[in-house]
């Protein structure tokens, strides 16, 4: 009796669950996404040429999406989409190929690890002997070439043969963004300029299968441009600079007699000089790990010519150990040029000047132990410096020299400062090739330099006063003047 | 030679010897190579302590380290000029066959014709080598300098000179300046807080100020322009100073760099 009830109870239970069952809906937004639960577009999206570029970019710019940040589908990023044709997309396939078929007939071709991308293309081309392989390569070399001539037109083709490509992210909240190619048309990034492209920005949810697309913008095309607005203030401050070193030059040239103040480093070396003729040691002029290439190492070398012009005068000697091959024929020639102005070619010795490593801890052992071993009453350092200077300059003041140091290097400046009896800080040390010189060229442009200077002075405080104005008062004018001198890099 | 410099130089030897023997047996454990890993430790101690030695004065162990570095360094250049920047940059972009001849990897966008000119600005510097084509070897060096020089103008004038001015333009009462009441009410001594960066402010711009002055070569420093100076050097020398306590703080570094391997690597006397 038990059972026969039993059955139906269960039969009623089955029945009751299955009911339960199909009377269990999800809600009704999480069914399936329609328009509603899509995310609003981007709108007024606007594609323009990348300005103050060399071409080769885009620049895209959208309002954001209504449910950027908000709403039931929140827009988490923004992805931009650029219709790229089909000609472009086998590029990249066609340069593997190139690249295998090059391996393939150069002397370091090996066989590839199976399954690999290589293999895979080697498959094609197993059989053909070398010959079948230069002809290859010649016409793909062809093909590539032609293909990228044809990109321009490939574009003008939009929307027939091509597809839509992601170029660009950006996050929730962006409302720009770029596309960046690069002018290497040997690269996978290259963006030929003057196609038309089109361009399309999708807002993307947390599910990136929940998305909305924009209306499609183009064509926007890519070009260089010859100026880079946002290094105006460079050019106008090259202008002005190159007019006051002109007229100083000029009134250097008719005799005007241009004041620079003393600098005690280079008073001293003259000093210096006498001191070890007197003494009948020799002179160490150090120009430190600059290449010929460097402001530092150029006045070094101007210096370097009124001393070697005044120790050929004195008949003392000299000892200039390199640390670069350039700057060591650069030194010689103007080492040379100094015993032929002071009238003594023949005191002249190529072995003035030598070369002695270019690894920096090893050129610092080889001069300090010249220094120990020839005992020089004078070691000037003049130049580009690095951790060698203090271990130098040490070096020296224990073997009794007079030392006169000047660096730009600001780290270095400290260590010649406490080791040194005279030290050219910084920007001195380009002011003493053209106190030491007095020629119209060299002390036209520190005149100029010094004029630039008051410039500085006179521009840091009125843009002081005028950005301190523009906070208290939100101009904005005075803030697009201070921009000016924001530069662009 | 000196006798007392000769027996030196014969201790310094049979220490070498022992130190290698000693050294070698503690590795012969656990290395294949002990002999020769155990030369190679022992002598890179023996070239520390030589240099090092420089600290009491000039002696014949410090000469042979140096000549030794020096000659090891100049021809480890001279190497690495040739293969790095002959071999691997120049003649690919240059010959399909010299690249296969040093087995070197072939330029990807063909050759390059315009890589002739360092070639031939190379073959001219090397000219001075000629007792009467010296004078050609000039015009490379000219090339050098003078292009180089044209391009560092540009570099210097954005990024030293234009950038130092925008930099100057700072808020000398800060950002939101509300009044001294709320100034003093608000004081706050962190780095971010509204005195610290007035201070800071004040500082950019006195600097940077009183800086140029000391560097403005075409007037005497006297009076106000001399105070101004006075000023400027101050502030450099405060900036030396605590450029001069960071750096050495780096050279101990280093210091420690080396007595660690003294006394780890070589004596064994710190646990790795």
């Amino acid at each position: 009796m038990k059972h026969k009830l039993l059955i139906p109870c269960l039969l009623l239970l089955c029945f009751t669950l299955a009911s339960a069952q199909e009377g269990t809906s999800p809600p009704e937004d999480t069914l399936l996404f329609d328009s509603a639960s899509l995310p609003a577009p981007v709108t007024n999206l606007v594609a323009e040429d990348t300005d103050n570029d060399h071409g080769h970019a885009i620049t895209l710019e959208w309002q954001t999406s209504a449910d950027d940040g908000t709403g039931k589908q929140s827009v988490t990023m923004y992805e931009v989409f650029r219709w790229v044709p089909d000609l472009m997309t086998r590029i990249p396939a066609l340069r593997d190929t190139l690249d295998y078929l090059k391996l393939r007939t150069g002397e370091s071709w090996s066989e590839p690890e199976p399954g690999s991308r290589t293999d895979s293309i080697h498959n094609v081309f197993a059989s053909l002997d070398d010959a079948a392989l230069e002809s290859k390569l010649e016409s793909l070399e062809q093909t590539i070439s032609q293909a990228i001539k044809g990109l321009p037109a490939a574009h003008a083709t939009y929307p027939e043969d091509g597809e839509w490509q992601q170029v660009a992210v950006a996050p929730a909240g962006s409302a720009t963004a770029a596309d960046v190619g690069t002018k290497e048309k040997d690269s996978p990034d290259y963006l030929p300029d003057y196609s038309d492209f089109y361009y399309r920005v999708d807002a993307v949810t947390a599910d990136p299968t929940i998305r909305t697309s924009s209306e499609i913008f183009g064509p926007v095309q890519s070009y260089g441009q010859w100026f880079n607005t946002g290094r105006l203030a460079v050019s106008v401050f090259v202008l002005v600079f190159g007019f006051f070193t002109v007229f100083f030059v000029y009134r250097a040239r008719r005799g005007a007699d241009l004041y620079v103040r003393p600098l005690a480093g280079i008073e001293a070396v003259d000093d210096a000089i006498g001191r070890a003729t007197e003494m009948g040691r020799p002179i160490l002029y150090v120009m430190g790990l600059g290449t010929a290439d460097q402001i530092a190492t150029i006045a070094s070398f101007t210096i370097l010519g009124r001393v070697a012009k005044r120790v050929a005068e004195y008949q003392t000697k000299l000892m200039v150990p390199a640390y670069e091959a350039v700057v060591m024929a650069v030194a010689q020639e103007v080492v040379k040029t100094a015993y032929y102005d002071a009238g003594r070619p023949d005191d002249y010795d190529e072995d003035i000047v030598f070369f002695v490593t270019s690894l920096q801890f090893a050129y610092v052992a080889a001069v300090n132990g010249l220094m120990l071993r020839e005992l020089p009453a004078t070691n000037v350092y003049m130049g580009k410096f690095f951790a060698e200077s203090l271990l130098l300059a040490e070096t020296g003041a224990v073997a009794g020299s007079i030392q006169i140091a000047g660096t730009d290097e600001i780290a270095q400046i400290p260590f010649f400062i406490v080791a040194c009896d005279y030290t050219l800080i910084g920007e001195e040390l380009y002011a003493a090739s053209a106190y030491l010189g007095r020629e119209p060229i060299l002390l036209g442009s520190l005149k100029a330099q010094d004029w630039a200077k008051a410039g500085v002075i006179v521009l840091a405080i009125a843009g002081l006063i005028l950005s301190n104005l523009a906070i208290a008062n939100d101009w904005s004018w005075a803030s697009a003047i201070i921009d000016l001198f924001r530069v662009v890099d | 030679m000196r006798r007392s410099t000769l027996i030196v130089m014969i201790v310094v030897l049979l220490l070498f010897v022992l130190s290698w023997i000693f050294k070698a047996n503690a590795l012969s454990a656990g290395e294949d190579n002990y002999i020769a890993r155990g030369f190679l430790i022992t002598f890179a101690a023996f070239l520390t302590l030589a240099v090092m030695s420089f600290l009491y004065q000039d002696n014949p162990f410090y000469k042979f380290a140096e000549h030794l570095f020096v000659g090891i360094s100049a021809a480890f250049w001279m190497c690495m000029g040739f293969w790095t920047t002959i071999v691997q940059n120049l003649i690919p972009r240059l010959s399909t066959s010299l690249a296969d001849f040093f087995q070197v990897p072939q330029q990807a966008g063909g050759l390059e014709p315009f890589f002739f000119t360092p070639v031939i600005l190379g073959i001219l510097l090397l000219m001075r080598l000629s007792p009467k084509g010296g004078w050609i070897s000039r015009w490379p060096l000219a090339f050098i300098v003078g292009t180089t020089a044209g391009l560092n103008f540009i570099r210097y004038l954005r990024s030293d000179f234009i950038k130092q001015i925008s930099s100057t333009f700072v808020p000398l009462l800060g950002r939101q300046w509300e009044g001294i009441g709320p100034f003093l009410s608000n004081l706050d001594l962190s780095a971010t807080g509204q005195l610290v960066v007035l201070i800071s402010n004040w500082v950019v711009f006195l600097g940077v100020f009183c800086g140029l002055i000391y560097f403005f070569f075409s007037k005497e420093h006297k009076g106000a322009f001399g105070f101004g100076s006075r000023v400027g050097i101050w502030i450099l020398m405060i900036t030396f100073g605590a450029s001069f306590g960071y750096t050495v703080m780096g050279r101990i570094s280093l210091l420690v760099g080396r007595i660690t391997f003294l006394f780890r690597d070589w004596l064994g006397i710190i646990e790795t």
